[in-house]
């Protein structure tokens, strides 16, 4: 890989990848371990694109995310311990125990949300930009979603509608190859999302996701065209998801020399490459990576320890008129 | 006939691979279901039946039903699986402009023979987008039949009727029951929809209740009747149509209802059985009816408030004891 990109960028790359991943890994080992409920869709091997195009923008920008949601919401600094209460359904979660890891979110940060229907994020993130250039806002929004989510019609009518309003909004598309248990080819028709983007208005750029400098450097160009008022972009980032659709699927389906072989190509490990070229030692590395760890193990015996939530709160937040109220006997 | 002991999930799978084999026009939609779908629903099927019967479906909700319906007005019969209820959102004008119209819209020249499968229900922590329970939506609207089985052989039966059926039938897999098991016909006959089974029988209360709640409710019974409370247990199996005769001659006989259903209270089907009951009884002859549900919330993720909103045998018994006093 060659690059352009100072020591100091790579160096933030390679931060927000590792704690992406040890934050999945802890989450995988936690749901593994019983006290994480629910289904968990975790983003091993893929952190390139979240870190890649988040690396690019400022707080004020939105994001809208999908089902396999916590390296954009890192990404985004969300703020972690937050997200793990959250995983783990206790006090202090950011949704306050009532989403759980496929929906995620910090408002705080502009990760307006996780979704739990695939392709629910792009008309939430086409009407945020309508909003935005409503209010003359410099901040923009980006909908990351999946290669399966294209087959969508709010995939159709949420592009159409971007580029016939010239709206901020980066569309990235995590090309992993899967929908849940099939092989998305298999269920595409055509050229793919590229040429579907281009004819539906929204220019595109395809990249390796999986080399996060090529993703820095493509996000950086796309997220300076849509601020500047050029309209939506697109960009198509092909990638590898390691693992299963959830903690539970061992996808056993798959070819496994395919996963040996996409391994080969961690994001992670080849940025490390790049960054022992550039004279950083392998200890600096391992440091990184140990203290990616060590915070995502915090925040895991943090989770553990915290408090579940009280009853009276899952009556709360419904509405503001007509809500029922909590009468200390629940139903 | 001799029967077997098989789980929920496999009774339907049997029920669907039984059709499949007795009518070639009968065919599945969905997302993954050449994988065996979800749950394992349809495992086995492609190798049998091959890709054109077995189709594993893009993530397109809306075609999956749309084309499901085009697929009927030309003859053939189309198991429309939707994955998990609430991706049903996704395919609304579908089902509910198009596949529920049809027929009347033109004159009865339109046969929309299909299933609609949406396993729905809370399941293990799933939250407010996996979770729902919107049956009652479905009854009100006119063209469709509802099923809402709660045992293997039930689940079995209704959907063998369901596939046979001319008319749309909106299938409801209790998701939360698939590992439930129990005695299943090695050839599974059609159970009638608007009959309703009598689960247990007693003279002081009847418990109305139906899909994946109903072990609760006989949990429940089970307490009462150690109690002394003796109940008449009646799973509705189907809502529309539901057998409003079985109701009303139980709380003829016991004078007092009570409804049990998973889903939110308010503007529920218990509300339709209730009002049913007392117009039709007249409220002299009721001494207390109560509808027992969940509160007007969406379905929270952490378990503890889950747990807090579910319906539990616990609660049963209280509001079976409220309804005994009123
Ligand atoms: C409308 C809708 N249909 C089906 C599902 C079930 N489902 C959840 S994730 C998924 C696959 C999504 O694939 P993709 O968008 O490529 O994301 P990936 O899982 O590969 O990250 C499916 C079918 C859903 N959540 N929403
Ligand atoms: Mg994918």
């Amino acid at each position: 890989m060659q690059s352009t990109h100072n020591v100091q960028r790579l160096l933030d790359l390679f931060g927000t990848m590792c704690r992406i991943r040890a934050f999945e890994t802890a989450a995988l080992n936690a749901h593994k371990e019983g006290v994480v409920p629910g289904p968990l869709h975790v983003s091993i091997g893929q952190e390139g694109v979240a870190t890649g195009v988040c690396l690019n923008l400022a707080t004020e920008d939105r994001i809208t995310s999908n089902h396999r949601g916590h390296g954009h919401a890192i990404a985004k600094g969300a703020g972690v311990q937050g997200m793990m209460r959250e995983l783990f359904g206790r006090d202090g979660g950011h949704c306050r125990g009532k989403g759980g890891s496929m929906h995620i979110a910090d408002f705080s940060v502009g990760m307006l949300g996780a979704n739990g229907v695939v392709s629910g994020g792009i008309p939430i993130a086409v009407g945020a930009a309508q909003g935005l250039k409503m209010m003359r806002s410099s901040a923009i929004a980006v909908c990351f979603f999946g290669d399966g989510a294209i087959n969508r019609g709010p995939f159709l009518e949420g592009l159409n509608w971007a580029a016939l309003y010239q709206l901020p909004v980066l569309f990235i598309c995590e090309d992993n190859g899967v929908s849940a248990f099939t092989a998305t080819d298999t269920v595409t028709a055509g050229p793919g999302v590229m040429a579907r983007a281009e004819a539906l208005g929204v220019p595109g750029v395809s990249v390796d996701g999986n080399d996060v400098m090529a993703v820095d450097e493509a996000a950086a160009r796309l997220v300076a065209e849509v601020r500047a008022g050029k309209g939506p972009r697109l960009l198509h980032a092909r990638t590898f998801r390691i693992t299963g659709h959830t903690s539970t699927d061992a996808a056993a389906w798959r070819d496994p020399a395919s996963v040996e072989e996409a391994k080969t190509r961690d994001p992670i490990d080849r940025l490390a490459v790049v960054l022992a070229e550039r004279g950083i030692a392998a200890a600096d590395l391992d440091a990184v990576r140990k203290a990616a760890r060590e915070e995502m193990d915090a925040a895991v015996a943090d989770a553990k320890a915290a408090p579940w939530p009280q009853e009276a709160i899952a009556y709360e937040d419904v509405q503001d008129v007509g809500a029922v109220a909590y009468s200390g006997v629940s139903a | 006939m001799s029967g077997q002991s098989v789980t929920l999930v496999e009774a339907v799978r049997l029920a669907a691979l039984q059709e499949m084999r007795r009518d070639p026009t009968v065919w599945v939609l969905g997302e993954d279901v050449a994988r065996g779908g979800l749950y394992g629903q349809y495992k086995d099927f492609l190798p049998e039946f091959g890709p054109e019967r077995v189709v594993s479906t893009p993530i397109s909700e809306s075609v999956i039903m749309g084309a499901g319906l085009g697929a009927a007005l030309v003859g053939t019969r189309p198991i429309i699986e939707m994955r998990i209820f609430d991706f049903v959102m996704c395919a609304m004008d579908e089902l509910v402009n198009q596949i529920a119209k049809i027929r009347y819209m033109f004159g009865g020249q339109a046969k929309p023979s299909v299933v609609v499968r949406m396993p729905h229900g809370i399941w293990r922590n799933s939250a407010a987008q996996h979770s729902q329970m919107l049956e009652a939506w479905f009854v009100h609207l006119p063209g469709v039949i509802v099923v809402t089985p709660s045992t293997p052989a039930d689940a079995a039966g209704l959907l063998v009727s369901a596939i046979r059926s001319d008319d749309p039938v909106l299938f409801f897999d209790p998701k939360n029951l698939f590992p439930l098991t129990g005695e299943v016909a090695q050839v599974i006959e059609p159970i009638p929809f608007g009959k309703a089974r009598t689960v247990r029988e007693g003279r002081d209360l009847t418990l109305v209740s139906w899909s994946a709640i109903l072990p609760a409710v006989e949990q429940a019974a089970a307490t009462l009747a150690a109690e002394g409370i003796a109940a008449d247990v009646i799973d509705l199996r189907t809502l529309w149509p539901w057998d409003e005769a079985a109701v009303c001659a139980s709380v003829e006989k016991t004078g007092r209802l009570l409804v049990v259903q998973e889903a939110v209270t308010a503007a529920g089907f218990g509300a339709e059985v209730v009002s049913t009951v007392i117009e039709r009884l007249g409220p002299a002859r009721v001494k207390a009816a109560r509808r027992l549900g969940a509160p007007r919330i969406p379905v929270p993720f952490s378990p503890p408030l889950e747990d807090a909103v579910k319906v539990t045998p616990a609660k049963i018994v209280a509001a079976a004891k409220a309804v005994m006093a009123g």
